[in-house]
């Protein structure tokens, strides 16, 4: 079980509200994402729901009951730090059975978990070596082999792949969901990086400056962000917004196309631009057009190859229908 | 040092200050291991005749060179024990966020910066003296006989002396070593269910074990060498109770007046010390691998 609702949390650092005020429900068995920009509080949230930090005001359930005032070690919650925080001086198989033996639980039980664990996340190869002779994929692994054992109510992450090289953070990216489907306990992560929340989450949490922007899973936010800050951003690249005559002609203060959302051709359509980068990845290509109808370049995504270089001549043609409003204050309308 | 040319480079440029080193220590140590073979009194420095290894045997031989190296030992392992246990202790308050604790940590410090001879006459006259002393003075406060510290216990009132005077330097390394241990590593194993004794002993303690050991290295080859303290306090006396290997050659060459004696003396110190560190390094000596 691993179900946490946070009410009106606030926290303040000195003076410094960090965070507002925050309602959240977070169901059993749930993998929530927290995204949002560097410093908005996504760690400082992350550290009030395992108790490292206390709230200035607010409570906080965990499967019901009241934790607001539980040290972190009775709240059966298990965190990964972004930094790791293995213990350098004991070895992978100490670092994992450290929170089993501070439990006093039995040798044998202690064995057989150190042990699945380490089967699950391929650590056995270097179970007895010290963290420091570890890459970093390979501490993280141990990072996470250390939460599992506990087998808690929920695990809290904290931008656990930020250290780790592109490549590889693909791969646990892949290995923490598969990680997920197989325990089924609630998961929270932090990350800066929405290709990750969108991936990982089953419901998303964007935050700015400690309030939440909206809640929702992958796709509703993609399709349906509720205001201009979750429409820049949710998706790869950034949507293209436009103020002034174009949004006027659609009675919105602002609106919004996806890059792939424009139909582009050589020869005609709406808007007329002049491509200033162009992105060939083969799988799809990406271009940043100046246009004179428009303040901003655009961002246009083609699907496949798509064959022009700096300097030609495009026309981009809205769809309509995937067109997104939004009025003066920045909220989407409709 | 990446290249054949800068290896060459490097070492030609250490040459100078490793042959006037090596100068700087073999000419003594040579002159000392000859004076040790000589019958060298300062009562009759005319005759200086070769005696071979009499004097290693004389100064072996005596009775207070045991006690001298038993008190040497007790001194060194004394001080240690005291100076890490409260510096470990100073260290954990000093790290807090208390009120005051600049200031606090600037009075720790404090004792570092007084010179050994006047540290130890102080505590000797205000502190131990049992009839004007604070402690005496305390003692009889409450009642109790005060200790004649200087006579009833004299090694351990050094040692008391000499552990108040490391205390600052044990408490200032362990306190930086303190300080570099991440917090993530106390906030993980907090979550791991760590109370705070199971932090210290399984996060901190092992985090801690290379100032440790450099604490023991530096303090031990001090401590060995411990001198002013008793000279100005107990004399090492009464009769050699507080007498230390450092003090006995130097009672050989002044009060005795036998340069041969005091220099075999010297030799052997010289040797003990290095089978100290030999030891040392062997016991505690990879806690200093990164
Ligand atoms: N211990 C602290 N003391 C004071 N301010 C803090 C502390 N921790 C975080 N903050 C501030 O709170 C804000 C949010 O920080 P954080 O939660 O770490 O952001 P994020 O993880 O989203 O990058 C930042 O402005 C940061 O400076
Ligand atoms: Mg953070």
């Amino acid at each position: 079980m691993g179900k946490i609702q946070l009410k009106s949390v606030t926290k303040a650092f000195g003076g410094v509200k960090v965070i507002p005020n925050l309602d959240l429900d977070i169901e059993d068995g749930e993998f929530v994402v927290f995204v949002g920009p560097s410093g908005c509080g996504k760690s400082t949230l992350l550290r009030l729901i395992a108790g490292l930090e206390d709230m200035t005001s607010g409570t906080i359930l965990i499967d019901g009951k009241d934790a607001t005032n539980l040290p972190p070690a009775q709240r059966r919650l298990a965190m990964v730090f972004q930094s790791y925080a293995l213990y350098p001086h004991m070895s992978v198989r100490k670092n994992i059975a450290f929170p089993l033996m501070m439990a006093k639980m039995d040798k044998a039980e202690m064995n057989r978990r150190v042990e699945n664990a380490a089967k699950i996340l391929n650590l056995a190869d270097y179970i007895d070596r010290r963290p420091g002779q570890l890459s970093g994929g390979q501490r993280q692994r141990v990072a996470i082999g250390r939460a599992i054992v506990r087998e808690p109510a929920a695990f809290l992450f904290d931008e656990p792949l930020s250290n780790l090289d592109a490549a590889l953070r693909v791969g646990m990216r892949l290995e923490i969901s598969e990680l997920h489907q197989r325990l089924k306990t609630t998961m929270i992560y932090v990350t800066h990086d929405q290709v990750e929340a969108m991936t990982m989450a089953d419901k998303i949490v964007v935050l700015r400056a400690g309030n939440i922007e909206q809640v929702g899973s992958p796709l509703e936010l993609y399709s349906r962000p509720r205001n201009t800050f979750v429409a820049g951003f949710i998706g790869s690249p950034k949507m293209n917004l436009m103020s002034g005559a174009h949004a006027r002609q659609h009675d919105a203060a602002t609106v919004g196309v996806r890059p792939e959302h424009m139909d582009l051709s050589t020869s005609d359509g709406l808007w007329r631009g002049e491509v200033k980068v162009a992105e060939h990845l083969g799988s799809d290509t990406f271009l940043h057009v100046d246009s004179k109808d428009h303040e901003e370049p655009l961002t246009v995504r083609a699907n496949g190859e798509f064959q022009v270089k700096a300097g030609d001549v495009v026309y981009m043609t809205p769809q309509a229908d995937k067109m997104h409003r939004f009025d003066d204050k920045g909220l989407a309308i409709g | 040092m990446a290249t054949q040319h800068s290896q060459k480079l490097a070492r030609s440029m250490m040459a100078p200050s490793v042959i006037a080193l090596l100068i700087w220590m073999a000419v003594p140590l040579a002159m000392t291991l000859y004076y040790s073979t000589l019958g060298y009194s300062l009562y009759n420095p005319i005759s200086t005749p070769f005696v071979g290894i009499e004097n290693y045997t004389y100064f072996l031989t005596d009775p207070t060179f045991i006690a001298a190296l038993t008190n040497t030992m007790v001194l060194v392992v004394g001080v240690l024990v005291i100076t890490i246990g409260g510096g470990i202790l100073l260290a954990l308050l000093l790290d807090q966020d208390i009120y005051g604790v600049n200031i606090v940590r600037l009075l720790v410090i404090a004792p570092f910066f007084v010179m050994p001879t006047v540290a130890a006459l102080v505590w000797k006259n205000m502190m131990m003296n049992p009839v004007y002393g604070v402690i005496g003075q305390s003692m009889s406060a409450i009642g109790l006989a005060p200790i004649d510290w200087m006579t009833d216990v004299p090694l351990l009132s050094i040692i008391l002396i000499v552990a108040w005077q490391w205390l600052p330097f044990a408490t200032l390394i362990l306190l930086t070593s303190l300080q570099s241990l991440s917090s993530d590593q106390k906030e993980a194993a907090e979550m791991d269910g760590a109370g705070a004794l199971s932090i210290f002993w399984y996060i901190t303690l092992p985090h801690m074990s290379r100032a440790i050991t450099v604490v023991i290295l530096i303090q031990t080859i001090f401590l060995l060498s411990i001198f002013a303290e008793i000279l100005v306090t107990t004399n090492g006396g009464p009769g050699a109770q507080s007498t230390n290997i450092t003090y006995l050659v130097y009672q050989q060459a002044i009060s005795f007046g036998d340069i041969g004696a005091a220099s075999a003396g010297g030799i052997v110190a010289v040797i003990l010390a290095n089978i100290v560190a030999i030891f040392l390094i062997k016991a505690i000596g990879k806690n200093l691998d990164a």
